[in-house]
């Protein structure tokens, strides 16, 4: 507390600001407190994090001959269909995460009504979204890894690189005798806790198995979309600690528009701008 | 320093009664020691705080620098002396002869790398001097978050805690190069560095990176908000721009090395390929496919590059700072100083890969780095210019800051120069991996930097401890260091050139590098002196904190700036009465007829009038 005193004397010359001289010193250029610069500037790194992440991915995905179909990797809903619902399931999360932005919108704007109950409903519906997007990426992680068998080990979406004609089925759709053109996708199935990569053969005549897919797909998968869940978990955290101050009726006091709730909602609206880009190169590209 | 007496007193007095009823008022004398002395939210204490740290990491890294020198210098010398402090990494044979483990070798110069650049040029230089001076020069009452600047402090602390542990490691510290660049670092198998060594050592600058952070989101946010009536931009001292681009340029290029290091920790604990593919260790072939090595070369050099400028750029800002007021001169060229500086930070984002150019990247992309590189010898030369500029005809007054400012310019030029060499990607097939390259950044900036770090503590020592630096001490010490880092670093110039590369654990077994081993001798010899004069100058900064000699004026160098005008022992908060209001630049030395008009000034009745005939 003791700097939030210290700076008060700076705030006084909030009035006396002629147009152009916002740089001279005694205020506060950007009319915005210190606080909201340090998450601004804490975001803009947060964002080259991120960039790293999404350049790696562009990198080793380039020097890859060949990398998964996402309509075909993410066709599941789980307790709806395990397949033939391509990127329905990932638009509802994203759908959910959108709108917890708007509810965090509607939140600081009470928040600058200084309507203490509306900024509480309004984040705790914030706070639901984010769970419910946490919750959603938790079952399509769990249908990746445990009914699709896909693990940082292995990855069983490849991609034909020739054509051919199936030498046996797989008890999922595949049946001996069906062709297949290069470029068509394929999932390798589990049985009995072994892959069972299909055989098959090629137009002049070869037997050759299925080949898994890159393994950096699914590697890439868990370790962005995680690093991006780890930020979604502590957004909703800082949330429900920020709920709980607002009801104690401690931002009300300080008579800053509750500002607090302002600054996590830069960093959930942030969090929101990053998924555009994450679900930009995982299900789009 | 009476209240430290009277404090350990209390503490002492406060456990000895620890359980009678006295207990609440000594509770009260043990929190204020503690909020004073070790959680303190105050800046300029933080500042002690990083400055002594950093003191201390650089005497175990120079340390460390002499014993992997002793064995370069002496290959065939018997350590088992060393025995003692190395334990195991010294093994002695039957006949008594001891020999420097060379596994430990490499962890040695790793660690020297890692702890020199991060905790001591890092840390213990722009953490010192941004928070020492960035509040008392733009007439702030402290950081704009006294917390974050504490737990900024505390988690370099907890970063250096983790990396010290990983000395003692049964397995050694990591040992694949400060660079960590995989398959080396990313494989536990690899050596025995890579195991626990490696998961310390990044765990650690994980920690340093959230430190660096927060550090510099801080000072950009002190600098924008909280400069006083009147700072504006063009009138804030060099050493306040230097550090806000400093933190800027941590504030980008850090994330980035988080981000390498989310991969690492995937590579090496989750058995992932985003680094590796197609490797054999012992004729067995691993299960990586995919990854590329050089990936990881890209985002630690966006890191790595950058982070050479955090390290020399607050020098540019000090050294500045101490010629213009050492000489009684204005700075030559102020806003060209600006320029320059933003124009190497900027510069700094684009030339990453000149640090690849032999790891295979595509020659034709390396045109682009090479051209980009040599381009930052054109700011840098404008720096030079000016300071020397500067120092014309300036009536020039050689405290021991402005000797170690001096020294910095000459060490900036040569250790300069030589990156013009190593800028080109032709060269570089001859220069790369040499001791041309050690010698190179050793001197501009290993040696530079040191020499800003020292230029600002003999001139901001009365500013931090109201007392002086012993001055005889301090001249020994700068010509120590000067003719001793030129004895140790120039002839590396020569062993570079003929192709002797660096990280060897010794070359007597080599025809063509044989031929050095007096040379080396040479050095390694050149380097204990250097680093006995080190210990001189820590012997005066502590001996001076405590009997140096009395700072009785406010404004001992008579200087323009702000931190002057603060109480000799101020307390939390900087100004007892209001903050002083700016009325001019911070450079008007030898102005009319004053030898210096103080910034706080308002403008004379005959500057009015010049002002008004422009």
């Amino acid at each position: 507390m003791a700097q939030e005193t210290l700076t008060h004397d700076h705030d006084t010359q909030h009035d006396v600001d002629h147009q152009g001289e916002n740089w001279n010193g005694g205020n506060e250029p950007f009319k915005a407190s210190y606080g909201k610069l340090m998450m601004w500037y804490f975001l803009l790194s947060d964002a080259f994090t991120f960039a790293g992440l999404l350049i790696a991915y562009g990198t080793l995905r380039f020097s890859s001959p060949s990398w998964p179909v996402p309509d075909f990797v993410f066709q599941a809903f789980p307790g709806v269909a395990a397949h033939g619902l391509p990127l329905i399931f990932v638009t509802v999360m994203t759908f959910i995460l959108i709108v917890s932005s708007v509810t965090m919108v509607r939140a600081v704007q009470e928040g600058h009504r200084y309507n203490k109950r509306g900024v509480v409903v309004w984040m705790f519906a914030t706070i639901i979204g984010g769970a419910m997007f946490l919750g959603c990426q938790a079952l399509e992680w769990y249908t990746l890894i445990v009914k699709e068998h896909m693990t940082l080990s292995y990855n069983p979406f490849g991609t034909h690189t020739e054509s051919g004609t199936y030498l046996e089925g797989d008890g999922h759709g595949i049946n001996a005798g069906d062709t297949f053109v290069a470029g068509d996708s394929y999932l390798i199935h589990m049985h009995d806790g072994e892959y069972h990569n299909l055989k098959y053969k090629t137009a002049d005549g070869e037997t050759k198995t299925q080949a898994f897919g890159p393994k950096a797909f699914g590697q890439l998968f868990f370790a962005i979309t995680g690093f991006h869940g780890f930020h979604v978990l502590s957004g909703v955290v800082f949330l429900l600690i920020v709920m709980v101050n607002v009801m104690s009726g401690l931002y009300h006091d300080r008579g800053n528009h509750y500002e607090m709730v302002e600054k996590i909602g830069l960093y959930w609206h942030f969090v929101d701008l990053v998924w555009v880009f994450v679900f930009l190169v995982f299900y789009l590209l | 320093m009476a209240d430290i007496d009277i404090t350990t007193e209390a503490l002492e007095h406060g456990h000895d009664h620890h359980d009678d009823h006295h207990d609440h008022e000594s509770d009260k004398y043990r929190s204020s020691f503690i909020s004073h002395y070790i959680f303190s939210l105050d800046h300029k204490m933080i500042a002690k705080q990083y400055l002594i740290t950093g003191i201390f990491w650089a005497i175990i890294g120079g340390l460390m620098s002499l014993v992997f020198r002793l064995q370069l210098g002496f290959p065939e010398e018997n350590f088992s002396w060393l025995k003692p402090i190395l334990g195991k990494w010294i093994t002695v044979n039957g006949e008594g002869m001891g020999s420097l483990d060379p596994e430990f070798y490499y962890a040695l110069v790793t660690m020297h790398g890692t702890i020199m650049v991060f905790f001591v040029l890092t840390a213990g230089l722009s953490g010192t001097f941004s928070n020492l001076l960035i509040p008392l020069q733009i007439g702030a009452r402290d950081m704009a978050s006294g917390l974050l600047n504490m737990i900024s402090y505390w988690l370099f602390f907890l970063s250096g805690v983790v990396m010290f542990a990983s000395l003692f490691l049964n397995t050694g510290p990591f040992s694949g190069g400060w660079t960590a660049y995989p398959p080396l670092s990313a494989l536990p198998q690899a050596m025995s560095g890579s195991k626990a060594g490696m998961t310390l050592w990044t765990i650690s600058l994980v920690i340093f990176v959230a430190s660096v952070l927060l550090g510099g989101i801080n000072y950009i946010t002190t600098v924008i908000n909280l400069r006083t009536k009147g700072m504006s931009f063009w009138r804030m001292p060099l050493t306040v721009w230097a550090f806000l681009v400093t933190a800027v340029l941590g504030l980008l290029s850090f994330p980035v090395l988080v981000s390498a290091f989310v991969l690492m920790i995937f590579d090496r604990s989750l058995q992932t390929s985003f680094y590796l593919s197609e490797i054999f260790i012992n004729g067995q072939a691993l299960d990586h496919v995919g990854g590329s090595p050089i990936l990881y070369q890209h985002l630690f050099w966006f890191l790595g590059h950058p982070e050479v400028y955090i390290i020399i750029v607050p020098g540019f800002g000090m050294v500045s700072e101490i010629i213009s007021v050492n000489s009684r001169k204005p700075i030559f060229g102020y806003k060209a100083m600006v320029l320059s500086i933003l124009a190497i930070a900027f510069l700094a984002f684009i030339v990453w890969a000149h640090h690849m150019f032999m790891s295979g990247v595509n020659p034709f992309l390396t045109n682009f780095f090479v051209i980009f590189t040599l381009i930052i010898a054109v700011p840098s030369a404008v720096k030079v210019f000016n300071w020397i500029a500067t120092l014309y005809k300036g009536n020039i007054r050689f405290t021991n800051g402005m000797l170690f400012a001096v020294g910095f310019v000459s060490l900036f030029i040569s250790g300069g120069l030589t990156g013009i060499w190593l800028g080109n990607s032709a060269l570089d097939i001859q220069l790369h991996d040499t001791y041309f390259v050690v010698a190179h950044f050793h001197i501009v900036m290993g040696v530079a930097a040191f020499f800003g770090m020292f230029a600002g503590i003999y001139h901001w020592f009365p500013r931090m401890f109201g007392r002086f630096m012993n001055s005889t001490l301090g001249k020994v010490h700068f010509w120590g260091t000067m003719i001793g880092s030129y004895m140790i670093f120039w002839p590396m110039h020569y062993t570079g050139l003929a192709g002797v590369p660096r990280r060897y654990y010794r070359f007597d077994n080599f025809d063509s590098f044989a031929q050095f081993a007096s040379l080396n001798e040479f050095i390694t010899i050149a380097a204990i002196l250097t680093f006995a004069v080190q210990l001189l100058f820590v012997i005066n900064f502590f001996y001076s904190i405590f009997r140096g000699k009395k700072q009785t004026e406010l404004n001992p160098w008579n200087a323009t700036t702000l931190e002057w005008t603060a109480p000799i022992h101020a307390g939390h908060g900087n100004w007892p009465g209001p903050i002083p209001q700016v009325h001019r630049w911070a450079y008007d030395y030898s102005k009319g007829d004053r030898d210096f008009i103080p910034q706080t000034e308002p403008l004379n009745d005959w500057e009015l009038e010049e002002e008004h005939n422009h």
